[in-house]
């Protein structure tokens, strides 16, 4: 027996090329400088979790990711961020495409006023993903099974997905996300319109997926990032203040700033 | 503990911290059978071992501590989790002080066998020894098969390694005031002796924190306590 059999079940850190990185993001609405400076790397085939008082720009940050902003008039973003290794603001990006990439799931969860099958199928038609409907049915059927939804929804999948339950509704969401083959999901307080129970489902789903995609969450509950993620940033008005393991941060953080907030010694 | 968590990575996690225990706890059991192996043989080469060995005890306590405190710090735990989770650091910190007393023991194998002239030996110390080897065995069942009743009987045992560390301790006296030339090897034994029946406490406080962790209270009634060496003299002059 020995030490290194002893821990060696634990996780070990892996270096890892990073899925996304962004160098130097500043955002501006309009004159406010809601984004400054911000570096940041995110892993694939994990959760990283951003968290910070409201109003820090953590989800204004999160729609970078996915050029959401682009929909904002008065929204200018600089900096580089890099998808594989390419610059997802050059001009010869399909944006379209970039978001089937990155995927993205809000707060309240929105399934279109479509029926349960038509709502997963929406994307892959779009993007054309299937050749016959045999494939489509596959399609629909495989991202509902990975979103722990299919038991539920199999007898009644022409009903419309906004009869569903709120938590189910939510899976529907990450369910039509994943339909079009993203690498990364993002989440904007996935869980805040959902029951304890419901949010536990939900974050047990996050785990499972972690395995395929890159994830990165919002979160207001500190709770949430600590038990979801691997890896947590700490956003205070518009900076990273502290970026590292979720273990670390939630045990022994390096930032006075970082310790104020997660122990409620904020203000 | 009825059903699953719905998170079962922290399914996983409680697992893992528990079986640590467990295995912690195990090789603790093997340092106390291989130091009094090794007093009984003389081997000071297995005795030597026992004693680098106990480095790797204080390392599996700090890693089950560093464990436990993750856990509370990433899953906010209540109710029966969190009872179990810290426990763990408390029985991990008894664990730890049982394999101190196994190091010990094997120190003095050098300082009791030497003199091969005058052996003070005693077959209480074997049966102290035995006696704890089966509770610390008998507790780490208890703990990890969730069995109350089976720590409440190691609990009730201390009673017996009480009983055995009395013997001891008159039989020590008598020796040394026959001879002095006893003395030094009567001593160590004494010292041994007192590490064991502590461990034996240890063992015991380990049973009433797996009664903790499954009852959610402590256990009522008072520890049988039967250690009177605290009081006891020898009159040389009316043996």
């Amino acid at each position: 027996m020995n030490v290194v059999d002893f821990i060696k079940d634990d996780q070990m850190a892996k270096a890892e090329t990073a899925k996304i990185q962004a160098r130097d993001v500043n955002v501006y609405y309009g004159d406010t400088h809601a984004i400054r400076g911000v570096d940041l790397d995110i892993s694939p085939n994990a959760v990283t979790a951003l968290i910070g008082p409201s109003g820090c720009g953590k989800s204004t940050f999160l729609r970078s990711i996915n050029r959401m902003n682009d929909t904002i008039a008065s929204c200018r973003v600089t900096g580089s961020i890099k998808l594989d290794g390419q610059d997802i603001y050059d001009r010869k990006i399909d944006v379209v495409q970039l978001r089937a990439r990155v995927g993205m799931v809000f707060q309240k969860p929105n399934p279109f006023p479509k029926s349960i099958y038509d709502n997963v199928a929406y994307g892959p038609r779009i993007h054309g993903l299937a050749r016959n409907s045999a494939e489509l049915d596959e399609i629909v059927f495989n991202s509902l099974q990975k979103s722990g939804l299919w038991d539920e929804v199999k007898d009644r999948l022409e009903t419309p997905g906004t009869a569903l339950s709120g938590g189910q509704q939510q899976r529907l969401c990450i369910a039509r996300t994943i339909a079009v083959n993203p690498e990364v999901i993002l989440m904007d307080e996935p869980c805040s319109a959902l029951d304890p129970i419901a949010t536990a489902i939900v974050e047990e789903l996050i785990d499972e997926l972690k395995d395929r995609y890159a994830i990165v969450i919002v979160t207001h509950s500190m709770q949430q990032a600590a038990r979801v993620s691997q890896r947590t940033a700490f956003f205070h008005l518009g900076q990273i203040l502290e970026y590292g393991e979720t273990s670390q941060i939630f045990t022994n953080p390096k930032v006075a700033k970082t310790k104020d907030y997660i122990t409620g010694r904020y203000g | 503990m009825t059903h699953n968590h719905i998170s079962s990575s922290f399914d996983d996690e409680l697992s893992r911290l528990r079986s640590k225990i467990v295995k912690m706890g195990s090789f603790v059991e093997e340092q106390y059978k291989q130091a009094s192996i090794a007093m009984k043989t003389n081997d000071e080469e297995l005795a030597d071992q026992v004693r680098r060995q106990d480095a790797l005890v204080d390392q599996m306590d700090v890693e089950i501590e560093k464990m436990a405190i993750e856990l509370v710090a990433l899953r906010s735990p209540v109710a029966d989790d969190l009872r179990d989770i810290v426990s763990t650091i408390k029985i991990s910190a008894g664990l730890e002080r049982i394999g101190d007393y196994a190091k010990n023991l094997a120190k003095r194998v050098h300082a009791i066998n030497h003199n091969k002239t005058i052996s003070v030996s005693s077959s209480l110390i074997d049966q102290m020894v035995k006696h704890i080897r089966s509770m610390i065995s008998d507790v780490l069942d208890a703990y990890i098969n969730r069995d109350v009743e089976l720590a409440i009987d190691v609990w009730r045992r201390d009673q017996e390694v009480d009983n055995l560390y009395n013997s001891l301790f008159r039989e020590m006296l008598t020796y040394m005031m026959e001879n002095p030339r006893y003395i030094t090897q009567a001593t160590h034994l004494l010292f041994i002796a007192k590490n064991t029946e502590r461990a034996g406490d240890h063992a015991t406080n380990i049973a009433e924190l797996v009664y903790y962790i499954n009852e959610g209270e402590l256990l009522d009634a008072k520890r049988p306590k039967d250690d009177s060496s605290n009081y006891l003299e020898i009159d040389i002059d009316n043996k």
